[in-house]
């Protein structure tokens, strides 16, 4: 396990009265990108400007790699590098813009060109470096504003919202970069979002902010799996994500290695990808064991033992230990008539569409 | 109508002839308003950066007493100049008055709360997450200011220019504490009410004319490097 780079500590933001954040103890581990998730208003960038010694807290210290962090300190803010929402870039060229942090720091004329190039290179915006920042796309625009952050390589990056302001398609393009980039440089990084698809492609680790609170820090799979009150689960939904490895693609189909089993669905992904394969309980049907081999137009089966089957509402969840936990949501009557209980075999199937693929390189 | 076109034509005639009473005029005019213009933008334009940056107790009446203070009446302001720096006032010792040194004291008066005051309007314009950005990637707070007036620097250069025209157009005050003499105190605005009142039109439109053309050129030239600065 890599060590703590940075700690908050019983970190609590009061603002007028009403307690915006509380956070007893979170880390941020050195080489991982941390996704904090949670709805809009949850204090998620009271979070992240509090992590970037640019919001002082009421209550509580900040550690950064053991020693802690006095607010307002420019040798601190200088190790790290903060992206907001929608990119604010300065009335220069797009090279200025990407090398105004290098040079901010000091760093000379030739020394931060070069590195600024490195990184434009990088992030799909070498072409642009002559022309004026204002005159870019929102996407270009938020291209250059990563690339200005990472030409620092800084110990700490942190991005607030950092696809929020951008369209669906120019999303996706740059999320993927993004990350094969983190992943590639080994980027300490926090990402801050609302929304769950960009939690789940970007982050090691989720951490899950509801009304300023810090509820639940764990694997995407167990916050999903396992979320730790109903208020997370009510947030992160009732979707499973299944951590698996793409072992062949076939016609828009991805073969994907999950635990014991091999999963079909269909997904744009390559082959050794780590993916999450995401699934609704109701989803899952459950059957006898015989039915295994027997056909059906479910794609994907799975025998596995019971462990729990607890009571949700109307309906019963019924968890299958088939090398990774598989929920299926069945209402009473199935519950009896398959006798279902904790122990007992039983073959879990969902179809293929079922499914979906989110990608984490 | 003829008198007028007569005297016209004696005054264009009196610029071309490069006059030494009106050129020495003129000169004393610029040094005067422009050291107005450059001390008034060292005091506003840092009044002006933290009265929209800094979140502090008065803020608000400060801001209302700079923005009160951009439509000074130069009368008020040339009595005040003259009661401080009277032989018996509290700056008496300093023995400027109807000195060219006074009215400068007095542009200096007229011309920073315009200048502040245009200086804060422009940079609280400014996107607010603009600073939290330079924050955020190691900026100090002087690198946040500078790169603040690059964003700004057209209502920088706005607030320039009104300055200085707030400087070079008054008359009353440097009448008051200039004492318009001959040789030592007199610039365009002051001469060209004395010629008027002596009924010497002739030169009061030479004067005018002047006036006309300096101001004129002056601010063509900072709009002109203004404008410049929106192309780059």
């Amino acid at each position: 396990m890599s060590e703590p780079r940075l700690s908050l500590r019983g970190v609590r933001v009061r603002l007028g009265g009403a307690l915006a954040l509380d956070v007893p103890a979170l880390d941020v581990l050195s080489g991982e990108l941390l996704a904090v998730i949670g709805p809009n208003g949850a204090g998620k960038s009271t979070l992240l400007q509090v992590m970037a010694g640019l919001t002082a807290p009421t209550e509580g210290k900040l550690l950064f790699r053991q020693s802690e962090v006095r607010p307002g300190d420019v040798a601190y803010r200088r190790r790290l590098a903060l992206v907001l929402q929608s990119p604010v870039l300065l009335d220069l060229s797009v090279s200025s813009n990407i090398s105004l942090g290098l040079r901010m720091r000091g760093m000379r004329g030739h020394q931060a060109g070069d590195r600024a190039h490195l990184w434009a290179e990088r992030l799909g915006v070498a072409h642009l470096m002559e022309r004026r920042a204002r005159s870019l796309s929102g996407g270009e625009a938020q291209r250059v504003s990563l690339a200005r952050a990472l030409a620092l390589e800084p110990e700490l990056l942190l991005l607030d919202e950092p696809f929020a302001a951008l369209d669906a398609p120019t999303r996706s393009a740059l999320l993927d970069d993004l990350r094969r980039l983190l992943r590639a440089a080994g980027t300490t990084t926090v990402v801050v979002t609302h929304d769950q698809d960009e939690a789940l492609a970007l982050g090691d680790r989720l951490a899950v902010l509801l009304d300023g609170r810090l509820r639940q820090v764990d694997t995407p799979e167990r916050v999903f799996g396992s979320p730790a009150d109903e208020e997370v689960a009510a947030f992160v939904g009732v979707e499973m994500a299944l951590p698996g490895r793409v072992i062949a693609v076939e016609q828009g189909v991805a073969r994907i290695a999950a635990g014991r089993e091999t999963l079909s669905v269909p997904a744009e992904a390559e082959v050794g990808e780590e993916v999450l394969v995401c699934l609704r309980p109701e989803d899952v049907t459950l059957m006898p064991v015989e039915a295994y081999h027997g056909p059906s137009s479910a794609r994907n089966r799975c025998r596995g033992r019971i462990t729990r089957v607890a009571s949700r509402g109307r309906l019963y969840h019924v968890s299958v230990d088939c090398g990774f936990a598989l929920v299926a949501a069945v209402t009473p009557q199935a519950l009896g008539e398959l006798g279902l209980a904790e122990g007992n075999e039983v073959v879990a199937a969902f179809k293929a569409t079922a499914a979906r693929v989110i990608r984490r390189g | 109508m003829d008198s007028i076109l007569a005297g016209l034509r004696q005054a264009i005639a009196l610029v071309l002839q490069r006059d030494p009473l009106v050129i020495d005029i003129t000169l004393r005019t610029l040094l005067v308003s422009g050291s107005a213009t450059a001390i008034s933008l060292a005091f506003g334009l840092p009044a002006g950066t933290l009265l929209a940056l800094k979140r502090f107790p008065g803020r608000r009446l400060l801001l209302s007493a700079v923005n009160a203070g951009m439509g000074l009446p130069p009368v008020v302001v040339g009595l005040f100049i003259a009661l401080m720096l009277w032989r018996s006032g509290p700056l008496g010792f300093l023995r400027i008055i109807y000195t060219p040194a006074a009215m400068i004291a007095a542009q200096v008066v007229i011309a920073s709360p315009i200048i502040a005051g245009f200086s804060a309007a422009g940079i609280q314009q400014l996107d607010p997450r603009l600073r939290l950005q330079l924050l955020g990637l190691g900026a100090t707070g002087w690198q946040v200011v500078l790169a603040l007036w690059w964003e700004a620097r057209l209502s920088l250069l706005a607030a320039t220019i009104a300055g200085f025209g707030g400087a070079i157009s008054e008359v009353g005050a440097s009448m008051m504490v200039g004492g318009n003499i001959a040789g030592q105190t007199r610039v365009l605005t002051t001469a060209t009410v004395l010629a008027t009142s002596r009924g010497d039109f002739d030169l009061a439109m030479a004067l005018g004319l002047l006036l006309l053309l300096l101001s004129f050129t002056i601010t063509a030239a900072m709009t002109w490097l203004q404008q410049g600065a929106v192309r780059r």
